[in-house]
């Protein structure tokens, strides 16, 4: 079992503190939503987690391990896939500079091969994401972290996209934390919902 | 009630340099029809990005130039040109833009609210007004004096309404006023809009939000790939959904976390890959022959205006 661990983490910019004191710990078989209201450091909490932010006090760990180079084991998902992409490269660079999955991950996240040939600029938001998170998916990923990836996206979508992140998470045993303003969408599909006031100070 | 406002195929395209010098065309509404009564709110559903947006700046006039439009938009039944639109908006239409970067950020906010008049008599009157209107939303005093950089979410939302509201208008074009709001912001912003529609005022609610729609509208018109496919009373979004007749209607209803978050296959195409016939054909089971080849017209069924050949009735 891959233990995911942030311990005693602060960070703020200047004297505006935007967390204090964050302890929080889950597994690799589970899916966690995490709720909190805007303004409340959940992205800013999503970046140290992932490594993107790099500056703050305290420790993230998976099996004890800091991240220290490499491939990181949390992987993040944004909520605008085509702000993560570059423009320039066609679909299947884009994918191809994490991984190429197989035909059965590709149905099952229902990616047309005729996609890979097109620009980001030419899919719709839903098909992107399902790009975004499909790189993400990479096998040495343990943890995915996933910063509102459906928010602008229709209520169908969002089931679509659902339904194969968590089929393949589950398939490969990676644990998923879920970032979310919609307490509904987190009550449907995690076993256990997180308030970050309630594992800050 | 009586017909305030009333758009009729509006049709809004861009032609946008891709690579190079290559252009393409893009469509982003569709042979557009709907309209508002006073003392009504109409919610405009359609998933981010989709270009809402330029419904609200096509009745207002403010389309950038290179949009291509065509279709007509009617405001008591008189057909709106640029200059009627000039004369109506912000006195008989006001608009409630998405977000605090709306307002200038140079200027203090009671000045924004009461615009710009170098008639002094009429300034004064406008600034009282300007202030009864921030007590009713309680915003106090020291709120009038402050840079948008300096309100919170909340406070923005209730600024950009007691501005709209500054001229009494008829109609309200209010833009997602609800994203990025915590949840007792949203229930006010909720409480805020039906106040304004009981006062008589028409309004039109752009949003991707389903459930800001079903908490406030009476009409819900639903957009897909720039189309509106149903205009249904909101009521209808209710149940099992068995009242909603076009198919991406019920599926959008049932695939609610709170409902069913049920699946259906198939995903949105781009803007740029509208399918020919009707728009939502290759994800449709229902599908009949016509609707690869053939637009369906709006029309009405059960007192539902759809664009079907083959609508869910009977409970299908």
């Amino acid at each position: 079992m891959d233990v995911m661990k942030a311990e005693k983490v602060s960070f703020g910019y200047g004297s505006h503190k935007i967390l204090q004191n964050l302890n929080f710990e889950m597994n690799n078989n589970q899916v966690i939503g995490l709720f909190g209201d805007s303004g409340s450091g959940k992205s800013t909490l999503c970046k140290i987690l992932t490594g993107f932010i790099t500056d703050y006090e305290g420790e993230v760990t998976v099996n004890g391990q800091k991240h220290n180079g490499g491939y990181n084991p949390i992987q993040l998902i944004y909520q605008h896939p085509e702000k993560v992409m570059n423009p320039r490269w066609k679909m299947k660079d884009v994918l191809e500079e994490s991984w190429m999955p197989d035909e059965k991950i590709l149905n099952e996240f229902g990616i047309k091969k005729e996609w890979f040939k097109r620009y980001p600029s030419e899919l719709s938001g839903g098909e992107l994401q399902r790009f975004s998170i499909l790189r993400a998916l990479n096998p040495k990923t343990k943890f995915i972290i996933a910063d509102e990836i459906s928010t602008m996206l229709d209520a169908v979508t969002q089931v679509q996209i659902w339904e194969s992140l968590l089929t393949v998470a589950r398939e490969n045993n990676v644990g998923v934390l879920l970032v979310s303003h919609d307490k509904r969408l987190i009550n449907r599909i995690s076993d256990e919902m997180v308030y970050l006031s309630d594992i800050t100070d | 009630m009586s017909k305030l406002l009333e758009v009729e195929k509006l049709s809004i395209s861009f032609s946008q340099y891709f690579k190079g010098l290559e252009q393409r065309e893009l469509t982003v509404l569709s042979d557009l029809t709907m309209d508002v009564d006073d003392h009504e709110i109409l919610a405009v559903l359609g998933s981010s990005g989709s270009g809402k947006s330029l419904l609200a700046h096509a009745i207002l006039g403010i389309l950038p130039t290179n949009a291509k439009v065509s279709g007509s938009i009617r405001y008591k039944g008189k057909e709106m040109d640029d200059e009627l639109k000039e004369q109506l908006r912000g006195n008989v239409i006001s608009f409630i833009p998405q977000s605090v970067n709306n307002l200038n950020p140079l200027m203090k906010v009671k000045d924004q609210a009461i615009g710009y008049t170098n008639n002094e008599e009429e300034k004064q009157k406008l600034m009282k007004k300007q202030r009864e209107i921030f007590n009713q939303y309680k915003l106090a005093e020291n709120v009038d004096d402050m840079y948008p950089f300096q309100l919170s979410g909340g406070m923005a939302r209730k600024v950009l309404i007691s501005t709209a509201l500054l001229n009494d208008p008829e109609i309200i074009i209010a833009d997602e006023p609800t994203p990025g709001l915590d949840e007792q912001a949203v229930e006010e912003t909720i409480n805020n809009l039906i106040e304004l529609k009981e006062k008589g005022i028409g309004m039109i609610l752009i949003t991707h939000d389903i459930h800001t729609a079903i908490e406030t509208s009476d009409r819900i018109a639903i957009l897909y790939l720039g189309y509106v496919i149903e205009v249904t009373d909101t009521k209808n979004f209710s149940g099992e959904g068995e009242k909603l007749l076009h198919p991406y209607t019920r599926s959008l209803y049932r695939a609610l976390p709170e409902t069913e978050f049920e699946l259906t296959e198939g995903h949105q195409p781009s803007y740029l890959h509208i399918p020919k016939g009707c728009p939502y054909h290759e994800n449709c089971p229902y599908q009949v022959r016509e609707c690869h080849y053939e637009l369906p017209e709006l029309r009405e069924v059960n007192g539902t205006v759809i664009r079907c050949f083959n609508p869910l009735v009977d409970g299908e």
